[in-house]
């Protein structure tokens, strides 16, 4: 193909994208609509898979030690520990460590006025898991160690995590498919209302022998367009409603700000915005290409 | 779909025919058909009237030349092309050796003169400065040169006319059909395009009108053929308009 036509092609879409006005702002609406559900869904969801992350690497079992354990002893209880596959890291606290942090932890200020160390038998491994559903297996393990005297479980247990994680795949495949189908639905309908009108002008291209890529090519490159701006709408959307969610949670809410570790919006839009992108441009493309089909057939 | 050395009649080879129907019939619908086992040679270079009562199958007929219909039974050759057995994609290289005008012009209304006939050219690919050159050409040949910057709308109906009659030779094809090309104009345009249509013929072009004017038609002298109930009931060099009642 000449680039000649090329540039004919995509000028002729350009115009038809003025020229139609109506329809235009219809699809872009339409388009955008969906895409804006979309993008909050997406930022929702991104949100809480990172926030139950990072509850799952927060969690950790304590395993209390007996009071007086050698130094040899406990590294050798590190040692078989570590080599377990779904523990990620194994912190030892001593007896020390656990009053210093205990008594920060609770404001009594300068500690070297008590003269014992009233935690004395509470030395003990923070044991960090790289598989949170293995838990259940490590405390019964622990709890057969030599030495160990009690094990503690974070208040979060595991299967809530590891349900609530299966629950948010399948809402979001759920909320993924009826999305995708309302868009298209949509599309379909704005598109063909918009072709009814330039049927005429397909049937005339094609009797002075317009081969069909040439009749539909400004077509598509049309589609093509309003779908990208129909993107753009959306992620800016997203964009400042992210951020006034964000600040309002953490003025609102300044004690969850812990639990409610929101992704920085910059992490969200770095995969959000092609795959927004991708969308608009991909269903102006499919409704434009497969409507105009339609009346090829002249 | 080429053409072989076949003899269709004594001292006549497909080559040098624009149009060939064989046997042609055409059904809409089960029932009586629209064209009715037609036979027809038109030879390159004739000038050639249609003419009947509404609803003899001259619409028809014109259809199954562009190819946009597809004969229920027969053989249709055009430029030497079997139509029935092209292929899609080689509908639209087909129709490029063809020119057509319609009765409503059929010009595309958000563009101006010049753009309605450079869109021919663009479709072959032309490049710009052919086109340039080409369209002023081919207006001022159909009277137009003048209102190139026109929409479709700011012209009279035999304007829009001639807008489609450049948009229709631009591309100088070997056979012009015209369905009905006067239909919507006043007498002084419709003999501007008949007029048009056989200068065109002289030029070597083959011209198959189809028509109810009946006073050009007896004026001009040309070979015509009459169709009724899809059915040609006469065929006759330099005849005339046939009165039904
Ligand atoms: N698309 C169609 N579907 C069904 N029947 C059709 C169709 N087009 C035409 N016909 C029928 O075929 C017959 C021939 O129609 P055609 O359009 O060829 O007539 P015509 O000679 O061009 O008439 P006119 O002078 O009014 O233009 C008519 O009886 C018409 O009703
Ligand atoms: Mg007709």
């Amino acid at each position: 193909m000449r680039i000649n036509t090329l540039f004919y092609c995509i000028w002729q879409g350009i115009r038809n994208i003025f020229k139609n006005k109506w329809f235009t702002l219809a699809s872009v609406a339409t388009i955008s609509a969906c895409l804006f559900l979309f993008g909050l869904f997406y930022s929702i969801l991104t949100n809480f898979q990172h926030m139950v992350k990072n509850a799952e690497q927060g969690l950790c079992v304590s395993a209390l030690l007996d009071a007086g354990m050698s130094d040899e002893r406990v590294a050798e209880i590190r040692g078989t520990l570590m080599r377990r596959t779904e523990v990620s890291e194994v912190e030892y606290v001593s007896a020390a460590d656990t009053w210093a942090q205990f008594a920060e932890e609770n404001n009594f200020g300068d500690i070297s006025i008590f003269t014992e160390n009233p935690l004395e038998d509470c030395a003990h491994f923070d044991i960090y898991l790289s598989d949170v559903s293995m838990q259940p297996a490590l405390v019964s393990y622990l709890e057969s160690v030599e030495g160990v005297r009690k094990v503690n479980q974070s208040f979060l247990t595991a299967q809530a995590l590891t349900g609530v994680n299966a629950i948010i795949g399948y809402v979001s495949i759920g909320i993924i498919i009826i999305l995708f189908l309302v868009s298209i639905f949509l599309i379909s309908n704005t598109v063909s209302i918009g072709i009814s009108v330039r049927k005429e002008e397909i049937q005339i291209m094609k009797y002075i022998g317009a081969t069909d890529f040439f009749t539909r090519a400004p077509f598509v490159i049309e589609g093509m367009v309003i779908g990208l701006i129909g993107s753009f709408l959306p992620l800016i959307g997203v964009y400042f409603i992210y951020n006034e969610a964000m600040m309002y949670v953490a003025k609102r809410f300044p004690s969850l700000s812990q639990l409610l570790a929101f992704l920085p919006v910059e992490t969200v839009f770095t995969n959000l915005i092609p795959v927004c992108i991708g969308l608009g441009v991909g269903i102006g493309f499919i409704g434009s290409f497969t409507t105009v089909r339609k009346h090829l057939s002249v | 779909m080429k053409t072989t050395g076949t003899r269709r009649r004594a001292g006549s080879a497909i080559s040098d025919k624009a149009i060939i129907l064989e046997h042609v019939s055409k059904a809409y619908t089960a029932g009586v058909p629209a064209l009715n086992d037609v036979t027809l040679h038109i030879n390159k270079g004739e000038f050639v009237f249609i003419v009947g009562d509404s609803g003899s199958g001259k619409s028809t007929l014109i259809k199954l030349l562009l190819r946009e219909l597809l004969p229920t039974s027969g053989r249709v050759i055009v430029n030497g092309t079997d139509v029935v057995r092209l292929r899609r994609r080689q509908i639209p290289k087909f129709r490029r050796s063809l020119g057509v005008v319609f009765q409503d012009f059929r010009l595309l209304k958000d563009r101006n003169v010049y753009e309605n006939v450079a869109f021919a050219q663009r479709i072959i690919q032309m490049p710009n400065r052919e086109i340039r050159r080409n369209v002023p050409s081919i207006l001022s040949t159909v009277g137009l040169a003048g209102k190139y910057k026109a929409r479709p709308k700011q012209l009279s109906g035999g304007e829009q006319q001639r807008v489609a009659l450049a948009r229709a030779l631009v591309n100088k094809p070997q056979i012009l059909l015209a369905d009905e090309p006067t239909g919507n104009l006043d007498p002084k345009n419709s003999w501007d395009i008949m007029n048009l249509l056989e200068k065109i013929n002289n030029n070597g072009t083959t011209v198959l009108v189809v028509t109810h004017n009946r006073e050009i038609v007896n004026a001009m002298q040309k070979r015509v053929i009459t169709m009724k109930k899809g059915i040609i009931v006469s065929d006759e060099e330099k005849g005339g308009y046939i009165d039904e009642d």
